[in-house]
């Protein structure tokens, strides 16, 4: 591939329109610390390569009281991870992003990359996904809004099409007496995929768990809510043999793989222990708000 | 048909054969002789090739060389006072106090601590570790490595109260 074939559009105009002319037969990459790990497996390249890196208006940390948390697609995770704001009132954010990679991974990779490349194991997905996200996408015909639920279709696939591009994650400001967690279990401290990640998010009233949110990373063909562990606990005052049944119904949601990182029983077996880690974290730390 | 880009490497403007899929590292190396960086696990692993950009540290074989065009690459060439030649703090304490044994995971250790010193110059032994864990050393040098960043760090500040 000769670098004519290689475009950095400096715009989110300038990258649709080359998105409608070649989405076809284009690679489309942001910090490119997954595109080269495939492209030095000798996975097959595509005819064009489209570097969103150059695009500085997609990447920012925004936050308003009417529309929450608004994260540029562009955005290292970084700087998600060191942002003060996002650590203050984001926190369950924060911790997953600073648990993505390395220090220098984390000054390449992105959020939109981290998401697009939709790896089951995407350290920011299981957060996002129980703080309620949005993705915001814009294609030729303009732009949509779609729960980050219904972005993930399978390992490497997203909803996007291939002259679209993802744009924004925008987060609601969380409930009053909200609290959350994410924990990852890897095999050393730096630059280790997840061999499972859980986040918890729960909101109490006095003791009782008025809203609980799971998901699971790398224990599914896409990051997951865990909808029928989350509603034993929902409404009901926390104790052990109900936090118990919580982990297992978690685990009979998770459909984890073997692989190198860990086998399935291993992996299932880490979503309990790591659910109830997770749903206990986030209940202390509402308490010490 | 060969194709050119433009890089700002250690303060200096150079033109780079290169195609559209070549990596930073392999450019700094193959095409402008920038040794000092190296090329060890080659998928992002091991943090060897570690330079900095824009004055952070990032890997250069998991970049494209074209996509850091018109962004300042710092490699450990460019480290020295450019005027004097004298080495930098911290390459000074890595020469003092045997930082390096075999020395390939050097210059990507050195690179991480000096974004980190830039940015906090009284860090804790905590913080040392946590900016360099990306860096592998094979030869488990990781004792030493921390403590010459640490008297980098006192060094440094000593320096800025006598200027």
């Amino acid at each position: 591939m000769a670098l004519q074939n290689y475009f950095s559009p400096k715009t989110v105009e300038e990258a649709i329109s080359l998105l409608s002319q070649y989405g076809d037969q284009a690679r489309v990459i942001s910090g490119g610390t997954d595109f080269l790990v495939q492209m030095k497996r000798k996975e097959p390249l595509s005819n064009y390569l489209i570097s969103l890196g150059g695009i500085h208006e997609l990447n920012y940390i925004r936050h308003d009281e009417a529309k929450g948390l608004r994260i540029g697609a562009l955005t290292p995770i970084g700087d998600i991870a060191g942002s003060p704001l996002v650590c203050r009132q984001f926190s369950i954010l924060a911790q997953a992003a600073g648990m993505l990679g390395t220090p220098a991974i984390r000054n390449q990779a992105t959020l939109g990359g981290n998401l697009c490349n939709a790896a089951p194991s995407a350290d920011t997905a299981p957060p996002l996904l129980v703080l309620g996200a949005k993705a915001k996408i814009a294609g030729a015909g303009g732009e949509r809004i779609v729960p980050i639920d219904n972005f993930f279709v399978g390992p490497g696939q997203t909803i996007l099409e291939r002259s679209h591009m993802l744009i924004e994650i925008q987060i609601p400001d969380l409930q009053p007496h909200s609290g959350g967690a994410y924990l990852k279990q890897k095999r050393r401290e730096g630059a280790d995929i997840a061999v499972v990640g859980v986040a918890a998010l729960v909101v109490m009233e006095r003791e009782i768990l008025k809203d609980v949110r799971i998901a699971l990373g790398a224990v599914a063909p896409t990051p997951v809510r865990a909808r029928k562990a989350e509603g034993i606990l929902r409404g009901k005052k926390l104790d052990l043999q109900l936090l118990e049944e919580t982990c297992w119904a978690a685990c009979d949601e998770s459909m984890p793989i073997d692989d190198i990182r860990g086998s399935a029983d291993y992996r299932r077996k880490l979503v309990a222990a790591l659910t109830k880690r997770a749903v206990t974290q986030a209940v202390l730390q509402e308490q010490r708000e | 048909m060969p194709d050119f880009i433009t890089l700002h490497v250690n303060g200096m403007t150079c033109e780079a054969k290169a195609s559209a899929t070549a990596t930073l590292a392999d450019v700094l190396r193959e095409e402008l002789g920038l040794t000092g960086t190296k090329i060890l696990c080659n998928e992002g692993e091991c943090g060897a090739c570690t330079v900095l950009i824009n004055g952070r540290p990032m890997l250069s074989c998991m970049m494209l060389a074209a996509d850091v065009q018109g962004k300042e690459i710092l490699t450990i060439e460019g480290l020295a006072d450019p005027h004097t030649g004298d080495l930098h703090p911290i390459q000074k304490a890595f020469v003092e106090l045997s930082g390096m044994q075999c020395g390939v995971c050097t210059p990507g250790m050195i690179l991480s601590a000096k974004a980190l010193l830039d940015g906090n110059p009284s860090p804790s032994e905590d913080d040392v570790r946590k900016a360099l864990s990306g860096n592998l050393c094979r030869c488990g040098n990781y004792r030493r490595i921390t403590e010459c960043v640490l008297t980098a760090a006192e060094k440094m500040k000593t320096e800025a109260k006598h200027e």
